[in-house]
């Protein structure tokens, strides 16, 4: 029988810094705590007394890789307040600014986080450029993730705090030589998003579990702005009443605060949008890939990769189809005077669904706000997970010091993001 | 500088922020791997590698604030254990903004002084000049990538002037 304690002060290949700790007596675990060593930053205070026209990009700075889901979910909720309808036209730029974001931050969180536990690397960078395998591999990864970039920069100003979203609209447009570019350089690397999802269909990992989901989901086509939440028992909500689905609870073995739905934990992230949307995907995704999708809906965790990169390659065809069916024209900001107005923001991020909410003054400044970002909601599944995880590697006799690596690749499946996170973890007051 | 044909240590450790500069710097990488892999011995990057290495470093980025006195204790001694130090976006190079809560009024000081206190943090965060001494610096909230590749030239150019290349911006 097995009793001992297990602790990782920096977990690598993540999006920030978590430590996770695990107690094992008599061969079962007692005790997982998941959590960020990363310092409160105070964004939700620091936005009292702000003007609302600063609040987007305030927000996108509770994280660089995913902030401009921040400012996408920002500006619904000051939208939202205003009572502003955005144009057609603003809501494809928004689209396809989501579209970049996607296609670059699941390509470094695939290439250069979990890629390498799949060929038994260190690092990305260790693949063998004399292997032809490898070889394309490399340039895979880097090419998918600038075209990625490449959109976003052109639609948004900038992938990591873009500038042209605001209130009420867009301050630049995208010209006739940047789009022709973008869709050249979209097209160009879509057979690497065919194999980036053949690698993480066949890879080796898998770990399932009972478990529910939860993603705003469009109405139309697949997408990461629009629409009501659905969950994996089949209930549609509004997006006003997200945040009545959340049930706040402190983890008794944990120091975090967590989210739970009807008392049970759930997940968020590409593997809930898949399992509850994969009809909506792009025609020409649902084409290229019937038989990855026929492995959705799935409680894989790792499943979460592959519905990753299927992702990938929807944002590459549908951000495809927008730049070559549509014109943009240079459009004036849509204003209104600000009101005693609460407003709410949901969006798909990259990891899940992502929830800002501001109480807005007649003169213009904010009087409170709340942030609840994805990986807070799926912290009660990462520590049961791995608990489970420990129980199992105990049961089939691996030595504990190679248990780490394998709690780092299942988190990592998880995609969190502790640079949100350090946004939401709050002391237990006991 | 005795001639050599080792490759750059660098280390990037990132502090209290969002990590945006770290996510700019696996954006420029892009364009730059194939260069930067024969030049750089990527020794501490905790965003590309798992087995990272806490020895010496030719160059180490820091990226964020200084929040705790942990945070003085290692940023010290990544200090003594580089031979240059290049502060890297706005939180590094200024403070803000993870140090926004300097300048929070009475009633917000009041209102997160528990977790400051609960957290050990520092009573004020600190930009990086206010604890090492900093050889170069390179601003922008995320890092302005320009300023980062001149930096980045010239450190190599002086490091293995053998490779150096003429100043690119991207």
């Amino acid at each position: 029988m097995h009793t001992f304690d297990l602790s990782m002060e920096h977990i690598t290949k993540i999006e920030g810094d978590a430590s996770i700790a695990v107690k094992v007596e008599n061969d079962k675990v007692t005790d997982v705590k998941f959590q960020t060593v990363e310092y409160k930053r105070f964004f939700t205070e620091a936005m009292k007394g702000k003007a609302l026209m600063a609040i987007p990009a305030h927000l996108a700075r509770i994280c660089g890789t995913c902030s401009n889901a921040h400012i996408m979910a920002a500006i619904e909720a000051c939208e939202d307040a205003l009572d502003i309808t955005p144009s057609e036209q603003t809501d494809v730029l928004r689209a396809l600014t989501m579209h970049g974001l996607t296609v670059r931050d699941h390509a470094l969180h695939l290439y250069l986080f979990s890629l390498p536990d799949v060929y038994g690397k260190d690092a990305f960078l260790d693949l063998d450029e004399n292997i032809p395998e490898e070889h394309q591999i490399l340039h895979d990864g880097f090419e998918i993730k600038a075209a990625g970039n490449f959109l976003a920069t052109l639609v948004a100003g900038r992938s990591v705090h873009a500038q042209y979203p605001t209130i009420g609209g867009f301050l630049h447009f995208p010209d006739k030589a940047g789009i022709d570019e973008a869709v050249a350089k979209l097209a160009a690397v879509r057979p690497a998003a065919l194999r980036l999802i053949k690698i993480f269909q066949d890879q080796p990992f898998h770990f399932d579990r009972k478990m529910h989901f939860q993603a705003l989901i469009p109405d139309g086509n697949f997408g990461y702005i629009k629409g009501s939440i659905r969950t994996s028992r089949g209930e549609v909500f509004p997006e006003k009443e997200y945040r009545n689905l959340l049930e706040h609870v402190v983890l008794p073995y944990s120091q975090a605060s967590a989210y739970q739905y009807k008392g049970e934990s759930y997940f968020v992230g590409s593997l809930a949008r898949l399992n509850i949307a994969k009809d909506k995907l792009h025609p020409k995704t649902k084409e290229s890939i019937p038989d990855t999708l026929a492995l959705f809906p799935s409680t894989d965790v790792f499943h979460n990769n592959l519905a990753q990169a299927v992702e990938i390659l929807h944002s590459i065809d549908e951000a495809i189809e927008l730049l070559t069916t549509r014109t943009f024209v240079h459009e004036p900001l849509i204003k209104k005077p600000a009101r005693d107005a609460v407003g709410i923001g949901v969006v798909e991020a990259p990891r899940g669904t992502l929830y800002h909410k501001i109480v807005l003054s007649a003169d213009g400044t904010i009087k409170e706000g709340e942030v609840i970002v994805p990986t807070g909601q799926n912290q009660i599944n990462i520590e049961q997970d791995v608990g489970k995880l420990v129980e199992n590697l105990i049961a089939g006799g691996m030595e504990k010091e190679k248990m780490p690596m394998e709690m780092e690749k299942l988190i990592r499946a998880y995609d969190p993001c502790m640079s949100c996170a350090a946004h939401f973890l709050k002391v237990k007051w006991a | 500088m005795e001639p050599n044909n080792k490759k750059i240590a660098i280390g990037w450790f990132s502090f209290s922020c969002c990590e945006d500069s770290t996510i700019v710097f696996t954006e420029l990488m892009n364009d730059h791997w194939q260069e930067w892999k024969h030049i750089f011995d990527f020794r501490h990057v905790k965003v590309l590698k798992t087995h990272n290495i806490m020895d010496a470093f030719d160059i180490a980025f820091i990226e964020g604030a200084i929040a705790s006195p942990e945070h003085v204790e290692k940023l010290k001694h990544i200090r003594s254990i580089s031979k240059k130090l290049v502060a890297i976006g706005a939180c590094a190079v200024t403070g803000g903004p993870s140090a926004q809560r300097n300048n929070f009024n009475d009633e917000q000081k009041a209102n997160i002084a528990f977790l400051v206190e609960r957290f050990g943090a520092l009573p004020e965060v600190l930009k990086v000049s206010d604890v090492v001494t900093v050889d170069a610096s390179v601003p922008g909230c995320p890092m302005n990538t320009d300023i980062f590749l001149k930096a980045v030239t010239a450190l190599i150019a002086e490091f293995r002037p053998d490779l150096a290349t003429p100043p690119v911006s991207n």
